[in-house]
């Protein structure tokens, strides 16, 4: 009696959670199936070219990848300073009450729900970009000859300039977490060494401790890609979702992947529309399994050594 | 001031080290402070977003925007009575599928060590947890809304809430599971206790708090998702619980106020936000509160 009902809950417990893996598995295989007719009729050049047309049903996701790659790295390149700054000055410089609170309370943006930086984006920060932001930039970085031309044209405000800032906020807290994590990781003796040597603390920090936790917070940075990247209502409200063509300026409105998909997947009339468009959904489902299993590889390995738990 | 500590007759040395040790400390000073600007701007970014959300939201709450059901444009008042019914419900639908899941599959990992199979459900907790919220809303649209259902559903949008959380709820669960000091269970099944007694009467219970802890992250995060509710559960301007009809949801609401081009909209789409920051504040703080007992 008791070994039967150890059995069936043993059972119970083992169906539930394999849940997890076959909705996994679903998730592939559907989005596969759908995706196929698409994969089939254009192939690798879905990726490469930027022509678009529901009306002659050619398309090529070429604009959209490109949208989405430069507004993640933007939101890296603009993040990562904050946000390692940050964790570095709240677990080695800042007073010791200070600490906790000051981070959960960054940490807190990670709660802000997507859809209302979306909307502080669209009414907040469009505006000023247009009118203060990018102007400066035209003015200044936008004189000197090559970066120049990532500057040119009239400033718009919703471009792929301004999807990459609200990206790099959105990022900010996880990046926060995750480096914080990492240098919690790097035995304190490690700094007591370079101090019992003569080192101020930012020599300590910057020789001793940044090396040791490097690849836990390059970790953290390619787990805010994979954030970034398949973000989607911050982005489709600020970055402008209507230029098709690829040109080298920040200030060009853009669409990103995942922006592409919310705009219109309502709108497929004919199955090879919806099929290219759930192409999309397959690239972002890759891309987030590769970026993703590298992250944690990485920050495994800086936080080895210590017991599980942390942000990831 | 190296050379006024030793007090004695300054030798070149001395003054060397001197040098060096101010630009030293120039070198520290700089860092510190760009550090401190890091840190500050982050914090700013927190205060200035809620309170653009709390300053523009305020003037649009009253009663009426907690029971009313948003009117067209041009009659004056109207609310998200819907979008607020709709989103408990959904939180309650989804975390009812979700938080025995996640729990199950914290269990199977850390009570039943089954080798491989842990490691399978592991990664793939880990790989859902990856996933761009829009892809599990194709999924869902694709699996239920277009064949199961046949039509945008509340009920849709709430499994695609669901998938979202599961392994919120599991990473949580297994992490406070393995808190649980092996002495216990072995106590429990040295007298003869079944291991399902073992893992509901014993283990269970001392989790319980860590337990929570898991289930009100999991709502607090999934409560603001909008991507995968805009291909589910499509968003309704009446008040409906059928679960399998679209419904409302605070996310979808402030999306439609935000990119209609009336003021008025403008201003209940700030009004929905800072409900939402408030509906999630309250779950987030609920959850510290919880965090600060485990730790007692």
């Amino acid at each position: 009696m008791t070994r039967a009902t150890d059995r069936a809950f043993a059972a119970g417990v083992a169906a539930l959670a394999m849940l997890v893996p076959l909705t996994l598995a679903a998730i592939a295989l559907l989005i596969v199936i759908d995706a196929w007719p698409s994969v089939t009729t254009f192939g690798l050049s879905y990726l490469t070219t930027t022509v678009w047309d529901p009306v002659k049903l050619v398309f090529g996701a070429g604009a959209y990848v490109y949208g989405t790659l430069v507004t993640t790295t933007l939101a890296v390149l603009l993040a990562v300073p904050v946000a390692v700054g940050a964790a570095i000055y709240l677990t080695e410089f800042a007073p010791r009450r200070l600490r906790g609170p000051v981070s959960y309370v960054i940490e807190l943006l990670a709660y802000i729900p997507s859809i209302v930086y979306g909307l502080w984006g669209f009414f907040i920060l469009v505006p000023l970009m247009r009118s203060q932001v990018e102007p400066a930039l035209q003015a200044t970085l936008g004189r000197l000859p090559v970066i120049g031309r990532l500057f040119s044209g009239p400033p718009v405000g919703l471009d792929l300039l301004t999807g990459g800032v609200i990206l790099a906020i959105m990022i900010l807290p996880i990046l926060l977490a995750v480096t914080r994590e990492v240098l919690l990781a790097v035995p304190p003796t490690q700094r007591e060494a370079m101090i019992g040597l003569g080192a101020t603390r930012w020599e300590a920090v910057s020789r001793a401790v940044l090396p040791y936790a490097r690849p836990g917070i390059v970790g953290g940075a390619v787990l805010g890609v994979a954030r970034a990247f398949g973000e989607t209502m911050a982005v489709t409200l600020v970055v402008g979702n209507s230029s098709r063509e690829i040109s080298g300026s920040l200030f060009t409105p853009g669409y990103t992947m995942a922006s592409a998909i919310a705009n219109q997947f309502t709108e497929a009339d004919s199955d090879l529309y919806f099929s290219a468009i759930v192409e999309i959904a397959l690239v972002l489902l890759l891309v987030a399994i590769a970026v993703n299993t590298v992250a944690r590889l990485l920050i495994r390995r800086a936080m080895a050594g210590r017991p599980a738990g942390a942000v990831v | 001031m190296s050379a006024a500590v030793t007090g004695a007759v300054p030798s070149p040395f001395a003054a060397a080290r001197h040098r060096v040790s101010a630009r030293r400390r120039a070198v520290e000073r700089i860092v510190t402070t760009l550090l401190l600007v890091a840190t500050v701007l982050s914090v700013a970014l927190l205060v200035t977003i809620l309170g653009y959300v709390i300053q523009r939201g305020l003037p649009a709450l009253d009663l009426d925007f907690f029971t009313q059901r948003p009117k067209p444009f041009g009659e004056a008042g109207g609310g998200v009575g819907p979008a607020l019914v709709g989103t408990l419900l959904l939180a309650a639908v989804s975390g009812a599928i979700a938080i025995p899941v996640g729990i199950a599959a914290a269990i199977f990992v850390v009570e039943y060590h089954s080798g491989r199979f842990a490691a399978t459900v592991r990664f793939a907790a880990e790989l859902i947890a990856g996933l761009p919220s829009i892809v599990v809303g194709v999924f869902v649209w694709a699996f239920l809304v277009r064949s199961v259902i046949g039509h945008y559903a509340g009920l849709a949008g709430a499994i695609a809430l669901a998938i979202i959380m599961v392994p919120i709820v599991a990473r949580t669960v297994e992490e406070v599971l393995r808190l649980v000091p092996h002495s216990l269970r072995e106590a429990a099944l040295a007298l003869g206790a079944p291991r399902w007694r073992v893992v509901l009467r014993v283990v269970l219970p001392t989790a319980r708090a860590g337990v929570v802890t898991a289930a009100v992250l999991a709502l607090a995060r999934s409560a603001g998702e909008t991507a995968p509710l805009l291909l589910t559960t499509l968003g309704n301007q009446f008040f409906s619980t059928d679960l399998l009809q679209p419904m409302a949801a605070l996310p979808l609401q402030i999306y439609q106020y935000a990119v209609a081009p009336y003021d008025d909209w403008h201003t209940k789409a700030w009004g929905t936000s800072l409900v939402l920051v408030i509906v999630i504040g309250l779950v987030a703080l609920a959850l510290r509160l919880a965090m600060r007992d485990r730790v007692r």
